[in-house]
């Protein structure tokens, strides 16, 4: 029943679209579970419509230099790409992007309106949201109740602190604290943007000067430096999602912060050692909660060079659709539907059962306000980013320096005048001052 | 005193620990691929344990190997046996006929593979785009060829070069064209040099990956776009990713067993010593 609903919906939304003959469509995409569920499922699209898709599926920094290269060079290689909620309003204003507008059957009004304002600019949306998430802790239950402690709903960065101190034995590898430490914007810049702004820090003030070399910086640096060297694994430099992931799911680590989306794969029992003692709670704060817990959405947008534009839009809108995301459920089980984009998900009895994490992820991506991203007013959008084309190479830059502090190369002050200096030194010469 | 009486114990000694050390990652690789995902990232690492071919059975079930198995066949040879029908000629005149600027031009040749390919990324995304080529095997085995001729140039210039002059001016003598000379005469004498140069080429298209991935998307794509596809930016990979990478060196692996013996006598055969 659900199959035929699903097809029924396929073949009208590729009607609307004007899908008149048999398209062949070439989708550029990363490697990660819900886009592998996206090409187990599309042979049903394929089927409905008459399609036919390429996939090619590429590491993510390769994906984004190969899809850069490419709109740029007007190539037309690919008629959907995967990207991410910070290149899209970036792309989509310098009109790379085709603006979205989809049927009624797809109710816009059902997308939570945060991922749809994250992945619009000047009012038109360019990408079609296939999840979101944010950032949270997690933490094992088990280990909490041997040491007599508790997980506050919302802790703070000193609440964390004290409880990786009491959870942290060497000896048994076990260690109270893991955190991103691998450089890049999209490592450790992202958990250390959000400790930045719970320190009361920002990028730049309203007139685009760099604060990097400010006190809350300074505090928020020497935090994340001191907490992962009294308690935090060996070879931290080294550690991005995956290898916290590993540490976490093998029972390592006492309190991990990161994405949302983690919850799924330690929740999964064929993977995670822990997955029942694991608890879930809201990312820390400090003097703000702003900004403390991140946003990211992956999303699927069409270039303006696609040759197959309506093909595509047809085949966002099934794949993001509220059919796809129960058809999910019912073919893979509901605790790995796509999370964090539709307010329906999160009042699917089935999804609520099957994710005891779902309510937290919710309340983590409904709270993450990418407008309001830091205690003071700022110029920028983005919370574990700074949505302006130049800030991919300052915030890996950047990243590198603090993975220079953090391996003891360099103190934080340093590290941060160093940082100072160049992002002052990019900003100019990009002619923001 | 014959070969084996000047064997050297320690040099002996060192060979065997520097090709252990070589063959140590493959070996991990390889291990690594019949492990399931946790196993694989596992500290300390798990020597011992259940094999499984699940992970075989995953990748192959989510990429069409053999297209890219056939991509990469096709566009290696190709590109190689470009390469050395343009090299032969031009390592045979600057062997034999040389001109105040050969050496020259032989440096300047090789200078080009300092540049960094990303330098010219974009330019050459345009001129194929212009042309029609992205994403076709016509391209790849253009840009390989280019990019190796160099190396092609230069092995078969050292090897040209070993030849006795009084060859050439015999067979001179004995009325033969130049053509004549090179095709009769020289190039059976140097086919060693010219099946370790082919051999060692093959290799360099075969494990190239810049311009694999950013000159192709779906039809073209070799075994080193299969191999990047299973690298994951969230959730556990290694496993898929070094079985990905077995299978994807598997069939020049096999290749370099049964050639190894023509690679070596041709190196050797040269000046690469």
């Amino acid at each position: 029943m659900a199959l035929r609903h699903l097809v029924a919906g396929a073949a009208m939304l590729a009607a609307t679209a004007g899908a008149a003959s048999a398209a062949t469509i070439t989708i550029a995409t990363v490697n990660n579970g819900d886009m592998i569920k996206m090409q187990k499922l599309a042979p049903k699209w394929e089927a409905a419509t008459g399609n036919k898709i390429n996939w090619v599926v590429l590491e993510e920094n390769v994906l984004r230099q190969r899809v850069t290269t490419d709109i740029a060079t007007k190539g037309g290689q690919f008629d959907i790409l995967t990207i991410g909620s910070y290149e899209t309003p970036i792309w989509g204003k310098q009109g790379w992007l085709v603006p979205l507008d989809f049927p009624a059957a797809y109710d816009t009004a059902d997308v939570f309106p945060g991922v749809r304002d994250a992945l619009s600019s000047g009012g038109k949306v360019y990408a079609a949201p296939f999840y979101a998430e944010s950032s949270f802790t997690l933490y094992r239950k088990d280990l909490f109740d041997k040491a007599g402690l508790t997980m506050p709903a919302k802790p703070t960065y000193d609440d964390i602190a004290g409880f990786a101190d009491k959870l942290t034995d060497k000896a048994h590898e076990q260690y109270g604290i893991c955190l991103r430490g691998k450089a890049g914007w999209g490592e450790n810049m992202a958990f250390v943007d959000t400790l930045v702004n719970g320190f009361g820090g920002r990028w730049f003030d309203e007139k685009w000067n760099a604060q990097l070399n400010t006190k809350p910086w300074h505090d928020a640096l020497t935090w994340y430096v001191d907490l992962l060297h009294r308690d935090g694994p060996p070879g931290v430099t080294g550690n991005g999602f995956n290898e916290n992931l590993a540490l976490f799911t093998t029972g390592h680590c006492g309190i991990w912060i990161d994405a949302t989306s983690a919850a799924g794969l330690v929740y999964d029992k064929s993977s995670s050692q822990v997955w029942d003692k694991t608890g879930f709670t809201a990312a820390p704060h400090g003097v703000t909660a702003n900004g403390t817990g991140w946003f990211w959405a992956w999303a699927m947008a069409v270039p303006t060079t696609s040759k197959q534009p309506e093909a595509a839009k047809s085949f966002l809108a099934w794949s993001t659709s509220k059919d796809y995301i129960k058809l999910v459920g019912d073919t893979f089980g509901y605790t790995v539907l796509p999370p964090g984009t539709r307010i329906s998900t999160y009042a699917n009895a089935d999804y609520i059962k099957a994710a005891p994490f779902a309510e937290t992820v919710k309340a983590s991506i409904l709270t993450a306000d990418i407008t309001h991203p830091t205690k003071d007013p700022v110029p920028y959008t983005g919370i574990q980013y700074v949505a302006i084309p130049e800030f991919q190479a300052m915030g890996t830059e950047v990243g590198q320096l603090v993975s220079a502090a953090l391996a003891g190369q360099s103190t934080v002050d340093a590290a941060l005048q160093k940082a100072q200096d160049s992002v002052s030194s990019t900003m100019e010469q990009a002619g923001y001052k | 005193m014959n070969q084996r009486a000047r064997y050297h114990p320690v040099a002996g000694t060192a060979a065997w620990i520097v090709a252990l050390v070589m063959f140590f990652p493959i070996f991990w690789m390889v291990l690594a691929s019949f492990k399931p995902e946790l196993e694989a990232i596992a500290t300390p690492p798990e020597v011992f344990f259940t094999p499984t071919l699940e992970n075989y059975q995953t990748i192959l079930e989510r990429a069409d190997y053999l297209s890219f198995a056939f991509n990469s066949i096709f566009i290696s040879v190709g590109a190689t046996a470009l390469a050395i029908a343009l090299a032969v000629p031009a390592a045979y005149a600057m062997a034999f006929y040389p001109t105040k600027r050969t050496r020259g031009t032989l440096l300047w040749m090789l200078s080009t593979k300092m540049l960094p390919s990303v330098g010219v990324l974009v330019p050459i995304y345009l001129f194929a785009k212009n042309l029609g080529l992205l994403d076709t095997r016509t391209l790849l085995i253009i840009m390989y060829m280019l990019m190796n001729l160099p190396i092609v140039v230069w092995m078969l210039f050292t090897f040209f070069k070993e030849m006795p002059k009084a060859i050439i001016e015999a067979t001179r003598i004995d009325g033969a064209s130049q053509w004549q000379t090179m095709i009769w005469v020289l190039l059976p004498l140097v086919l060693p040099g010219i099946a370790s140069t082919a051999l060692l080429n093959i290799i360099l298209c075969w494990n190239e990956a810049f311009w694999s991935l950013n000159l192709t998307a779906h039809d073209a794509a070799p075994l080193t776009a299969f191999i990047a596809s299973f690298s994951a930016p969230q959730g556990l990979f290694w496993a898929k990713l070094s079985a990905a990478s077995t299978l994807a060196i598997a069939p020049i692996v096999v290749f370099g067993w049964f050639s190894q013996r023509q690679l070596v006598s041709g190196l050797t055969f040269g000046a690469v010593k």
